[in-house]
């Protein structure tokens, strides 16, 4: 029987015996560190349980936090929060429950925030249709993609109806 | 969460809180349109400068507010809208179209003034006016 | 669902744990860091003359730093922390990117210090060849480490640098006029980009919530052609400005640029346009309920 812990340890029954059988460790420093030496210090995810509109207001807190933490500007800061928003929205609206992880990012040039918004929900049946500026930016009809598209610098979806929703989205820092 | 509404003379006066959630808006909704009924209220101000973030609910809400309120003969303004927040929603298409906003309180006080003066306020019955 | 034995456990648990000679290893090459710190100072000192690179700095200045940035690179080594280094690497590039000190420099100095030191270590242990792995084993991912931190640190500090100097000239080219009390005026002159567009879109709604502007009369005589991305902000603008209160009135609109909003589906009827600035103005002030009056009839009154 597989169980996953609270911070991602995989935990294995063993005739009773519960035993430890992979742990994922931050690496950073030298002295006293675990296995190999890092030269990037892996970045800390944070996972929002999504289930009631209540959600979309801690998601969207924390995303604020972070990319405030991230240095990013005043107005960014709103953008990325309005994106987590939405996401989270659709989450609520269309699967019933899924989860946000927000993340710090690193490019060889640029610092920024990653959201993925996950569900196991009906899924997208045409999500090109769904993508089309017009589909839905009435005020809370539909599913505002095109417009959380608009909020960040990169976008990527993957929707298969019947299968849930993958919503991977980026923004930069300058 | 609550949030708190305010009579000042003839108008109400809600400001809204930074965690505001979607049961916190249908909550405003139905209390101010509960009190413009119990008030006779004309006008009704929605404060919303504490707000971080105006989404496509909340976008929506605001506007249903507005429109019922019309429809019990009193204006609504919404005031406060960040710089950062009305940038947010015209990124998003979200445009508050056929709502009033103001700038602050005290504008939308003002415009309020204007407006039930010159009694462009519809009436949803007709009532005569002795003024 | 894999099944683990308790002896497979105990072998990872083992391997996991810091090896004993590791630690003592680090110490050792601290330990030979430090006793050597004069010689190796002042040889890097030498090849960093030699390399003409911080040409900007004079010696003393180079020395000063020299020693800095040893001690901190020695310290990173033997603490396995880097934080106390980064801020180093960031105070450090503050120093000395306005005396113009360029980035290749900078990498080119520190890995000067990593080779300096990896050479010293095969001098030292030039009999113990499998001593001397070892002792690499330690000492590259440390030094890789650090040459990364600095390199990165000075980066980052350049481009912003860079971005506040970019921000200072939009600001200066793009003034936000009040002429009025609650009247806004903002002439756009020359080409914009989508980051000048939204730069002026947030100076512009910041000013309104500080001036308290009614009208807003945005200027686009200046402006040769937009491309649609541009439309889309300056629509974008108008929106934004009016959920903030104000009203914008767009002046000098160019036939070419009236065809690109009518392409991008803007209803011209809707949009609040005047053909030029001083008509903009006008409206602006009847709209503000001032009476505009001839300036040689002495009797009216603004109202």
């Amino acid at each position: 029987m597989k169980r996953v812990g609270p911070s991602g340890q995989r935990q294995v029954r063993l005739r009773h015996k519960t035993v430890e059988s992979e742990r994922v460790l931050p690496g950073s420093g030298l002295s006293g560190s675990p296995g190999g030496i890092e030269v990037f210090p892996r970045p800390e995810k944070i996972r929002i349980p999504i289930g009631s509109d209540r959600d979309i207001v801690k998601a969207r807190q924390e995303g604020r936090r972070v990319a405030g933490e991230l240095g990013f500007s005043s107005t960014d800061l709103v953008l990325v929060a309005t994106a987590i928003s939405e996401l989270a929205r659709n989450i609520v609206s269309y699967a019933k429950t899924g989860e946000i992880d927000i993340r710090p990012i690193v490019n060889s040039a640029h610092r920024g925030i990653e959201i993925i918004a996950r569900d196991e929900g009906p899924g997208i049946r045409d999500v090109d249709r769904a993508l089309q500026v017009g589909f839905s930016t009435s005020a809370g009809l539909g599913m505002g993609l095109p417009g959380v598209r608009r909020l960040m610098d990169e976008f990527k979806i993957q929707s298969n109806f019947g299968h849930g929703t993958v919503v991977i989205t980026r923004k930069w820092k300058n | 969460m609550e949030v708190p509404i305010l009579k000042q003379h003839h108008y109400l006066i809600a400001t809204v809180q930074t965690a505001l959630s979607d049961a916190d808006l249908l909550h405003l909704r139905n209390a101010l349109l509960q009190r413009v009924g119990e008030f006779r209220s004309r006008g009704v101000i929605v404060d919303v400068r504490a707000l971080d973030v105006l989404d496509s609910f909340a976008s929506r809400t605001l506007a249903d507010i507005a429109h019922m309120i019309r429809l019990r003969g009193a204006e609504t303004v919404i005031v406060g809208i960040q710089p950062e927040v009305a940038f947010a929603m015209t990124q998003l298409g979200l445009k508050l179209e056929g709502v009033a906003t103001a700038l602050d309180l005290e504008e939308g006080l003002s415009f309020l003034d204007k407006r039930v003066a010159t009694g462009t306020a519809k009436l949803a019955r007709p009532v005569s006016f002795k003024r | 669902m894999k099944v683990i034995t308790q002896e497979e456990v105990r072998t990872r648990r083992q391997a996991q744990q810091p090896k004993e000679t590791t630690i003592s290893l680090l110490r050792e090459l601290v330990a030979h860091l430090c006793e050597n710190r004069t010689e190796l100072r002042s040889e890097w000192a030498r090849r960093i003359r030699d390399g003409q690179l911080l040409t900007a700095m004079t010696e003393e200045e180079v020395f000063a730093e020299v020693t800095s940035v040893y001690d901190n690179y020695v310290e990173a080594i033997e603490t396995g922390t880097f934080e106390a280094l980064q801020a180093y690497a960031r105070n450090l590039s503050e120093r000395i990117i306005p005396k113009g000190v360029e980035t290749h420099e900078v990498l080119g100095v520190v890995l000067l210090l990593r080779d300096l030191l990896a050479r010293s270590l095969f001098a030292k242990y030039q009999d113990d060849f499998a001593k001397l792995n070892q002792i690499l084993d330690a000492y590259e991912p440390a030094a890789n480490r650090i040459a990364n931190t600095v390199a990165v640190g000075f980066v980052d500090e350049r481009e912003r640098i860079i971005r506040e100097q970019q921000e200072a000239i939009r600001e200066l080219s793009t003034p936000v006029l009040q002429v009025r009390e609650r009247l806004l005026i903002l002439p756009i002159i020359g080409a914009i980009d989508p980051q000048r567009a939204r730069q002026l879109t947030e100076q512009l709604l910041r000013g309104i919530r500080t001036n308290r502007a009614r009208v807003v009369v945005i200027d686009i005589t200046g402006v040769a052609a937009l491309d649609s991305n541009v439309a889309n902000h300056l629509v974008q603008t108008v929106e934004a400005s009016r959920l903030l209160g104000a009203t914008v009135i767009v002046t000098g609109l160019s036939p070419e640029i009236a065809q690109t909003l009518v392409t991008i589906g803007v209803d011209l009827e809707k949009m609040n346009t005047v053909g030029d600035l001083q008509g903009g103005i006008e409206e602006a002030e009847r709209l503000l309920g001032y009476t505009v009056v001839p300036a040689r009839d002495v009797s009216a009154q603004p109202s």
